[in-house]
């Protein structure tokens, strides 16, 4: 007879695996990425080409090189990696500065702390943010949609609304008549605007978020607590003063709210366990992020504080459990 | 909505390929090796010994405790030994060997297919006669029924919940039990309600059943007090925590029992043979058994004697498959993987699971990759990932405080994780450990 296997229970499994999760984002992102080659043509292909094959070749060449361990490339993780930084860089970026953002978003971001699992911060982000800190002026180009589809580094570049918001209320223009200079709500949720490669079109991005929660790769938590915290904290913001604040709308559907919630603040390793600990970092990206836009410096800023609230997970976790069975003590009838 | 319990929980296949099949009754084995240690709590004492002489239903082992179980000879014939013999749990321990002569019952066992509605009975005989009977938890559990029957003083129990639930993948025996022993068990409630003294009993059965939810209705509304509840299928609520949840809404506080939310929880084959101690007089020495699996030739539902070897089990279902790995007692996920068929059926024996060589094994671990989804099925709502870490690293007090006791081994986590981690095999170790670190505290 042959031989038994002898294993504790449980004897079955789900068949999941980090592959199909990997990959499962991934197919999320086509409808981004679709919207992406729509707009910005030539440029998208170059840019997202670039990101992918440099950050899949520097993971490899590090884990056969330096770190001398298996190759985990197939995962889909590298692959993911290099297609949210592309998403999160301009179209028309140089490709020795996608390589300079690959090298920094795997070799730091990822492998310096030990690879896939163990990575604090989303390290898309953190290439993308190294990136522009280094070169503020080619990350801050925006090539014009659809008119630049067939030019890549010639392409013609345009503000986008976040910048003309930001600039016009600091030369004391008011809110409606800086909206009059912006494409409408609904090209703004079809993505026809200057933007990164991947972060334009609401509507890609909002499918590639329903394809998730069906297939179980995500709960809702995080994307409903970002864009429910900008939400309610800009419509405030428009309530008390709407001349000086824009409203909820345009916050919502601009710059890299929908990508970063759906997309950037739910990568599994950098984000909270618990449903509850998720809800607070939602929150917590969404009220830096709104602070960051109309308060300080830059235009935009859910990079940073998805960055910053990255940073809070190890506490988060450690203090917000999820619920327990039986905490709520449901004494028997009498 | 269907109801159903609060917390997390999982949908593996189901894979109910024995679903419908009559119970066939096996043959008298030609001798059987009655283990002494069949259930929860303390292994019995043998009173019989070697050359003597017994029958079926004869008390041969005998209860050392409260927590503890009388155990009755399945067959007669004569003791040929009392010796140490592989059984389920991988280890050689005490069983009595008996080589069967004839099929000769005691006397005082009612043998009639009659159903005998009338209870006479007092709570405190049917207690005794539980307790007397050997009758533990046929779910698997095997907790000793007498025991959860004494409510202790200071404590009130308002409703008994029947777990015919057969959460497991695979099963069918408590479903085929259902549909052919319907009236016995409706009686056995009865017998359990006086016990217990309430008014209320509730069925809990997975929809996934809809015939066993429709015969069991059928028949309760001859029953005073019996109430079927239809549960979304959902595993694991045939925990009794997630069952009592399910059912009733009330959730059992940590480290306590069922009996502090005024439940008490037996399984339906148990209260089939709660029926049959008090109303035929006749003691726990057979159980049903599926025998299953992808590449049976034929899954089955077995009325098996206690004892009666695997083998013979596995032969009546069409032999062990050519690409067998493993052999599981019990379901998928919480059954135990046996090293060999050569052992005998106890109590416990819920089914027989025979799994193919290219399922039985587990796939590559992977690093942890955060994704949460072990905290989202966990129906306790512990943090696995973080239990089964702290376990691996010896860290015994992270574990306690994290709630490590209040896992209760369902698989949920370890059956979900993508990175395949063995979350489970860690908790364990964590629990024996935590476990033992708190029994000394208190000492
Ligand atoms: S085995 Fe324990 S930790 Fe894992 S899901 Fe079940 S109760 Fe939770
Ligand atoms: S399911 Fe597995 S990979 Fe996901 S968090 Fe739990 S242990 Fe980690």
């Amino acid at each position: 007879m042959n031989r038994l296997t002898v294993s504790p229970s449980p004897h079955v499994h789900s068949g999941d695996s980090v592959k199909k999760n990997m990959y499962g984002v991934i197919i999320a992102l086509l409808p981004a990425l679709a919207a992406s080659l729509y707009y910005f043509g030539l440029g998208a292909v170059i840019v997202t080409l670039t990101a992918v094959v440099s950050c899949v070749v520097f993971e490899w060449a590090i884990q056969k090189y330096l770190l001398k361990n298996e190759s985990t490339i197939l995962d889909g993780s590298a692959a993911l990696t290099g297609l949210l930084l592309a998403f999160n860089m301009p179209s028309n970026l140089p490709i020795w500065i996608i390589i300079i953002g690959s090298l920094v978003a795997i070799g730091i971001g990822k492998m310096s702390f030990g690879g896939l699992g163990n990575n604090p911060f989303n390290p898309a982000l953190v290439g993308r943010v190294f990136l522009l800190i280094s070169f503020p002026v080619q990350m801050t180009l925006w090539p014009k949609p659809i008119e630049s589809q067939m030019h890549y580094l010639d392409a013609e570049t345009g503000a986008t609304p976040l910048s003309v918001m930001k600039e016009g209320l600091a030369n004391g223009e008011t809110v409606s008549t800086l909206m009059s200079k912006i494409p409408s709500y609904t090209e703004l949720f079809m993505g026809n605007m200057g933007g990164s490669a991947g972060e334009i079109a609401a509507i890609a991005l909002l499918v590639g978020l329903i394809f998730m929660l069906i297939r179980k790769i995500i709960t809702w938590h995080i994307p409903v607590a970002v864009i429910g915290s900008i939400a309610i904290f800009t419509g405030i913001l428009n309530l008390v003063s709407p001349e000086q604040y824009a409203g909820p709308l345009f916050h919502l559907l601009t710059g890299g709210v929908m990508l970063g919630a759906i997309f950037m603040a739910t990568d599994y390793v950098s984000s909270p366990m618990a449903n509850k600990g998720m809800l607070i970092y939602g929150v917590g990206i969404g009220i830096i992020t709104v602070v960051i836009r109309v308060f300080g410096a830059y235009p935009e800023g859910v990079s940073f504080a998805i960055l910053i609230m990255n940073g809070f997970v190890p506490l988060i976790d450690k203090y917000v459990k999820p619920k327990r069975f039986g905490e709520v003590v449901k004494p028997a009838k009498a | 909505m269907l109801k159903t319990f609060s917390l997390g929980g999982v949908h593996p296949a189901e894979n109910k390929f024995s679903a419908g099949q009559k119970i066939e009754i096996l043959p008298v084995p030609e001798q059987v090796s009655v283990p002494i240690a069949q259930h929860i709590g303390a292994p019995s004492e043998p009173i019989v010994k070697k050359g003597d002489e017994v029958k079926v239903g004869q008390l041969i082992a005998k209860s050392t405790g409260f927590v503890s179980a009388n155990i009755h000879s399945p067959v007669s014939g004569k003791v040929f030994k009392i010796d140490n013999v592989l059984d389920a749990s991988g280890y050689k321990k005490q069983a009595i060997i008996i080589k069967t002569e004839g099929d000769e019952w005691d006397e005082s066992i009612d043998r009639s297919e009659e159903l005998v509605k009338e209870i006479t009975a007092s709570p405190e005989e049917i207690v005794k006669k539980v307790g007397e009977a050997g009758i533990v938890g046929l779910g698997g559990a095997t907790f000793p029924a007498h025991v959860k029957l004494s409510v202790p003083p200071g404590k009130t129990c308002d409703v008994l919940i029947l777990n015919g639930v057969e959460c497991e993948p695979y099963l069918t025996a408590d479903h085929q039990l259902m549909m052919e022993k319907g009236d016995e068990i409706m009686v056995g409630t009865q017998i359990l309600m006086k016990a217990l003294k309430v008014e209320k009993a509730i069925i809990g059965i997975e929809n996934n059943k809809p015939d066993a939810i429709k015969h069991m209705t059928d028949l309760a509304s001859n029953y005073a007090g019996i109430t079927i509840q239809a549960l979304k299928v959902q595993y694991p609520q045939g925990g009794e925590k997630q069952l009592i949840d399910a059912c009733i809404g009330r959730q059992i506080p940590s480290g306590k029992l069922p009996i502090e939310v005024g439940a008490v929880v037996q399984n339906v084959g148990t209260t089939l043979a709660v029926y049959e101690a008090i109303q035929k007089n006749k003691p726990l020495f057979e159980r049903v058994v599926t025998v299953t699996g992808k590449s049976v030739s034929k899954p089955s539902n077995f009325m098996a004697r206690v004892g009666t070897p695997l083998n013979q089990l596995i032969d009546a279902a069409g032999g062990l498959p050519e690409d067998t790995g493993k052999v599981i007692g019990g379901g998928p996920m919480m059954g135990k993987a046996l090293s060999s068929t050569d052992v005998p059926i106890t109590k416990g024996s819920s089914g027989i699971l025979i799994m193919p060589n290219e399922i039985a094994k587990r796939a590559k671990v992977e690093p942890c990759i955060r994704c949460s989804k072990c905290v989202t099925v966990c129906p306790m709502g512990l943090s696995p990932y973080l239990l089964s870490t702290v376990s691996d690293k010896g860290i015994w007090d992270r574990a306690e405080e994290e709630k490590i006791m209040d896992c209760i081994e369902c698989g949920s986590c370890s059956f979900t994780c993508p990175a395949s981690r063995p979350l489970l095999d860690y908790i364990r170790l964590g629990k024996g450990n935590v476990g033992r670190i708190m029994r000394s505290r208190t000492k």
